[in-house]
């Protein structure tokens, strides 16, 4: 489904600033894996999920998806096979457009875009009911602007569109981290229902260690570019927090004490 | 008062292009003070060269979309900042519109154009003339409207409004901005052709500045009629090209000499900017779109 095949992503190569946020990593997600993402900051998670989506291209290695090599497929081409739900609520949807017209956007994704009406009665009825089920009451106000929503209200919607045209990839970065509590358990549920209901196979990076072991059949841990860490499915039905901080902490002070070394 | 209102809709078709790039696209568009030229140069030479007139208003419209094209190219594929990109091709275009020309004017009056059957019967400067070009206005502005409202018109404005998430939801976003630059100096284009054929002459320095005139419309008419909705925002950059013009010509009538015009544009401009945003009257708009989401059962 998707596979990465040691890919290398360097910032500012050739600089005195150069930074190796990917080193080649390798990571291959089978049909309806749901992997999550840990790791401290600047461990490369972003950025593994940017180059999946093509925003950053790779330095080296390939991105394969549905069995085919994409690593020079424009973004916007990308977007057939992978959607994305940001960390800012803000940034999935536009906000001067309307509901309609922003899941409008999302359903013709991968269409050709023509000179048809972009929102017709018959698109409405499937809007409603696709929006009755995430259960804000946003089916009815198709007609208002998305800039009027909470940010909870936003991601539930950009999280809407990015999983309805059924990627074969849903890519998902802290999308719950800028939400206050309530919200985020909300959002987090309705990922786990989008998720199930469409089968898809989803990628996501979070902070929350516990978000990680609930979630998800799969779990890995990043660090310095790297998978340092894969917890396989059944492994990670028993897997604790406690045991992954451990883990963590010992991969993070082996590298500590190999550079003491090399000093 | 009456000639401000005919020159007034016959700028709202520029008004309404420049609502594109500007608004729209949020790509404010310098290519505009060229285009228009080009528009008119293009109409006038090939009117007084023997071509049927809706095919010269056509080639003037033509050209305006390449020169459109231009700006849009210079910025997407090369990387150019908005602003350089459309100095860059206006600059270049005052050399070509010189080239179109031959000279620096082009009389069109004792030729056969769009406004000749007016002007023959005595009808321009009367309530007819204005009919005829609030229906022009009208036309534009619909077509324009019914556009922003396809499958590419929406992808068009929410490249403009956030261009990540139009990248996320599989829109070119490149190719949508090179569209709307395309069909927005195309409008100008036309609008500099009718102007031309208007006044019964075409100039090498008709364009300069314009673009503020544009902005000024766009500005002042969306602050005074809103912009909400789509249909509203394009009426408001129309309404605002009377609205402009008939500032204009109150600032002449009260004895300001036609060169103080830029200055005086700009002057609007600036306070069409800065007015809204004065306390007072940012707390009453605020308290009433508070309102509004509240009566629409959003949460704020």
């Amino acid at each position: 489904m998707l596979e990465a095949r040691s890919i290398t992503k360097r910032f500012f190569p050739g600089t005195i600033n150069e930074r190796t946020a990917l080193d080649s990593l390798s990571l291959k997600l089978e049909e309806g894996d749901f992997v999550t993402i840990i790791g401290s900051n600047g461990a490369g998670k972003s950025t593994l999920l940017n180059v999946i989506s093509g925003r950053y291209p790779i330095d080296e290695g390939a991105i394969v998806i549905d069995g085919k090599d994409v690593s020079k497929v424009p973004e916007h081409r990308r977007a057939t096979q992978v959607a994305r739900v940001f960390q800012d609520p803000m940034a999935g949807t536009a906000p001067h457009l309307t509901i309609e017209e922003n899941l409008s956007i999302a359903f013709d994704r991968g269409k050709r875009r023509g000179l048809s009406l972009a929102v017709t009665n018959r698109k409405r009825e499937e809007y409603r009911e696709a929006l009755a089920k995430l259960d804000l009451g946003l089916e009815h106000r198709l007609a208002m602007r998305v800039g009027m929503l909470s940010g909870g209200q936003r991601q539930a919607l950009s999280l809407l569109m990015a999983a309805h045209e059924r990627p074969s990839i849903l890519l998902l970065d802290e999308h719950t981290a800028a939400l206050d509590p309530s919200r985020a358990e909300l959002i987090t549920r309705l990922t786990g229902e989008l998720i199930s209901e469409h089968n898809l196979t989803a990628l996501m990076v979070t902070h929350n260690m516990h978000q990680a072991i609930e979630l998800g059949n799969r779990l890995v841990m990043m660090h310095e570019g790297k998978v340092v860490l894969e917890v396989d499915e059944e492994a990670k039905k028993t897997v604790t927090a406690e045991a992954l901080l451990a883990e963590f902490a010992k991969i993070k002070g082996a590298q500590l004490s190999d550079r003491t070394m090399l000093d | 008062m009456i000639i401000a209102l005919e020159i007034g809709l016959l700028y709202a078709v520029m008004a309404i292009g420049v609502y594109l790039t500007y608004r729209v696209l949020d790509f404010p568009d310098l290519t505009v003070d060229g285009s228009f030229t080009t528009g008119a140069a293009t109409t006038a030479v090939l009117i007084l060269g023997g071509v049927p007139i809706w095919l010269s208003v056509l080639g003037g419209l033509f050209a305006g979309v390449v020169a459109g094209i231009v700006t849009g190219v210079l910025h997407v594929w090369a990387n150019i900042n908005p602003l350089l990109a459309g100095i860059l091709t206006q600059i270049a275009l005052y050399s070509i519109n010189l080239r179109i020309m031959g000279k620096a004017n082009l009389p069109l009056l004792r030729a056969e154009t769009l406004f000749t059957p007016l002007r023959e019967n005595g009808l321009l400067g009367t309530w007819v003339s204005i009919a005829i070009f609030a229906g022009v206005a009208a036309l534009v502005g619909v077509l324009i409207y019914l556009f922003l409202g396809t499958q590419y018109g929406v992808a068009l404005r929410a490249t403009g409004d956030n261009e990540l998430m139009a990248r996320a939801q599989g829109i070119n976003t490149g190719g949508t901005k090179i569209v709307g630059l395309a069909l927005s100096n195309g409008l100008v284009a036309l609008c500099g052709s009718l102007i031309a054929q208007y006044q019964g002459f075409a100039d090498i320095s008709m364009g300069i500045g314009l673009i503020v005139a544009g902005l000024a419309s766009v500005i002042v008419g969306q602050a005074i009629f809103g912009m909400t909705a789509v249909w509203q925002a394009v009426l408001a950059a129309a309404l605002g090209s009377v609205i402009y013009r008939g500032i204009i010509q109150l600032a002449l009538n009260a004895g300001l000499n036609p060169n103080d015009m830029k200055l005086i544009s700009a002057v609007l401009v600036v306070l069409a900017l800065t007015v809204p945003k004065l306390s007072p009257l940012k707390r009453w708009r605020q308290q009433r779109i508070r309102e509004k989401a509240v009566a629409e059962g959003g949460a704020v």
